[in-house]
């Protein structure tokens, strides 16, 4: 996490928006998730999203696949509004990856079976040139030699490399990350994070939720501050850190960097 | 320092004496307690009771080739009711001098199905194997064409009916249970109220009464003159009930996935159905291997139920030559055949069932 990445501040038209999120509701039940929210995500952009648990922001992003309904307001991804078509919406999840928190690998799959799978289903690739994909997303995730193993024989690190490598294998144009360190032990969280900046410096479109200060530091363009269902707070990494704005930000801030 | 913490490691601690061995495994698995000890002991005097009298029924003071009257005077087994009337037993009433028919179907059949054992098998070739095997099968047993004389079905029984009843009944019962338990977790309504109700109508009657809708009722409701195959009237029956009895075992195996198997798989951009077919079914399917195996088990013994609406089953083959005056009485023996060929099929099925279970489990423990 040395590494520190150039984060030019440019100047981006709204045709640069990846991702646009503008006044959406969501609730479970009688429970109001999701206030509001507005959000504009430019390409190559990286952001971080923090917040205490129960906060929404993992709903936030699984709204942007669509895992979760909105039922207020407008998601635009890459152009295209989420509305209940199905069919827009299987072609907005094969452009959009996830990492998720237990890494949701197919356990009855190998490794690389699990990474050609959605290639050779959804995109239609043929067999060996979606292996050859995969193996060039496992090599640059450092596991390629573990590609005929299954996902039981793999650390939890590696496991959550490999699910990350899975949705670089569909070539998405934006990656989600649901907490995708929470679930590791310390000692493996850091050649996760290590693969994620590999990946920032690539240039890749990234919504990160995650606690993990040191990264949101060295890669992140913006950090956003959730509580309540809401965007309390959303500003560069330096002035995010320095000097927070609200009092909740204040307070999760000194929780949880001692 | 590392070199002193691998030693320590590897320096090799042999068990106990008592511990290994027969006399070892004797104490550990026998005799540890006093209540075990009395168990063995208990155990072991009934075995010497039971087992040499009826080793000396079975094969010592048994006969094997003489005629029932032969049998009377005897004390043990009178196997000879076997030999003698095995090809009634085995194949009914079909043509005494066309049964090597039936028997090539039933070798064809078992060839197939042994073949099919091994995964690796699993090609479109063994496929159409399949197809052109049952074609031949089903030739066999029909007649009619290439110089065969044709059989009406109401000649077929015996072991065919009995394999066939049970072969097809399974292999059609399974998909059809797989496709209810899908149905009732669909989110379409409709669809899955009508899944629930099948599923529950047909649970909440026995067989019996499913096989006598099936013979006595259904026809009933047909026009005049149309009839339907008994047999198939029976198989389809069969089928119907079985199905519905998987079908919830599967939904207990859907039951058991995880949220994020379904999310990971959708959210590559896999359809419902690529889904199902690539991500939930193989997995969920697995887990339900033993309990889907002792329906089909159940389902292969619960085929000698057809008994009541008098197709001829191994079973009812097997009680027509009971009550042959000359064989009456040796049901002892009839009985004990038979049921060592049910045993046949329901031990190769589980054993298959095992088989099947640990090739797919290989590697993937967690």
């Amino acid at each position: 996490m040395n590494k520190e990445l150039s984060k030019k501040a440019e100047k981006k038209t709204s045709d640069d928006a990846m991702i646009e999120i503008t006044d959406m509701h969501k609730w479970f039940g009688d429970f109001h998730v999701l206030q509001g929210i507005n959000l504009t995500v430019q390409k190559k952009e990286r952001i971080v999203i923090c917040g205490p648990s129960g906060s929404g922001k993992s709903t936030l992003i699984r709204c942007i696949n669509r895992l979760e309904e909105h039922q207020k307001g407008h998601i635009i991804v890459d152009g295209i509004e989420l509305m209940n078509n199905i069919k827009n919406i299987e072609k907005i999840r094969a452009e959009v990856g996830m990492v998720f928190q237990h890494f949701n690998l197919f356990p009855h799959l190998t490794i690389v079976e699990n990474l050609t799978l959605g290639p050779i289903w959804v995109r239609k690739v043929p067999k060996f040139e979606a292996e050859e994909t995969a193996m060039f997303n496992l090599e640059k995730v450092h596991i390629a030699e573990q590609a005929q193993k299954y996902p039981g024989q793999l650390s939890g690190g590696q496991q959550q490399r490999v699910a990350i490598a899975r949705s670089l294998c569909m070539n998405p144009k934006i990656m989600l990350f649901d907490e995708p360190t929470s679930a590791l032990d310390p000692e493996m969280i850091k050649e996760v994070l290590d693969v994620m900046i590999d990946l920032a410096q690539e240039g890749m479109t990234m919504i990160v939720v995650s606690h993990e200060m040191g990264f949101a530091k060295s890669v992140a363009h913006k950090v956003l501050f959730m509580d309540f269902g809401q965007i309390v707070e959303g500003n560069t990494p330096e002035e995010f850190f320095e000097n927070p704005q609200h009092d909740r930000t204040k307070l999760f801030l000194s929780q949880i960097l001692h | 320092m590392e070199e002193a913490i691998k030693m320590t490691q590897t320096e090799e601690l042999k068990p106990p004496v008592t511990s290994v061995g027969v006399i070892g495994w004797a104490k550990n698995n026998l005799f540890n307690g006093w209540f075990n000890s009395i168990l063995t002991i208990v155990t072991l005097f009934m075995l010497w009771k039971i087992i040499p009298p009826l080793f000396q029924w079975a094969f010592i003071d048994s006969v094997w080739h003489t005629t029932g009257k032969a049998c009377r005077g005897i004390d043990g087994a009178c196997w000879s009711i076997i030999p003698t009337n095995l090809r009634f037993i085995i194949f009914g009433f079909f043509p005494y001098e066309s049964q090597w028919r039936p028997l090539l179907a039933m070798f064809i059949l078992f060839g197939l199905l042994f073949y099919s054992r091994n995964r690796k098998h699993w090609t479109k070739y063994l496929g159409y194997g399949w197809i052109v095997g049952l074609f031949a099968m089903g030739l066999l047993m029909m007649g009619g064409l290439f110089g065969l004389t044709s059989v009406e079905s109401t000649k077929w029984g015996g072991l065919p009916l009995t394999l066939l009843l049970s072969v097809f009944g399974l292999t059609a019962a399974y998909p059809l249970g797989v496709i209810l338990a899908l149905g009732r977790q669909s989110k379409m309504r409709g669809v899955k109220w009508l899944c629930v109700l099948y599923i529950e109508l047909i649970r909440g009657v026995p067989l019996i009464s499913l096989l006598f809708m099936s013979s006595i009722i259904f026809p009933l409701f047909l026009p005049e003159g149309i009839t339907f195959n008994k047999i198939l009237r029976a198989q389809v029956a069969i089928i119907l009930f079985t199905g519905a009895y998987i079908a919830e075992v599967v939904r207990g195996g859907l039951q058991g996935m995880s949220r994020g198997q379904y999310e990971a798989a959708e959210s590559m951009g896999l359809n419902y159905y690529l889904t199902m077919r690539l991500v939930i079914l193989p997995q969920a399917l697995k887990i339900v291997i033993p309990p889907t195996v002792s329906i089909l088990i159940s389902a292969f013994k619960d085929t000698s139920l057809v008994v009541i609406i008098a197709l001829w089953d191994l079973l009812k083959t097997t009680q027509s030559v009971l009550s042959n005056p000359e064989w009456m009485g040796f049901s002892r023996e009839a009985y004990i055949f038979i049921a060592i060929l049910y045993f046949l099929g329901c031990f190769s099925m589980s054993n298959y069932s095992r088989k099947l279970e640990k090739e797919l489990s290989a590697g993937e423990q967690q």
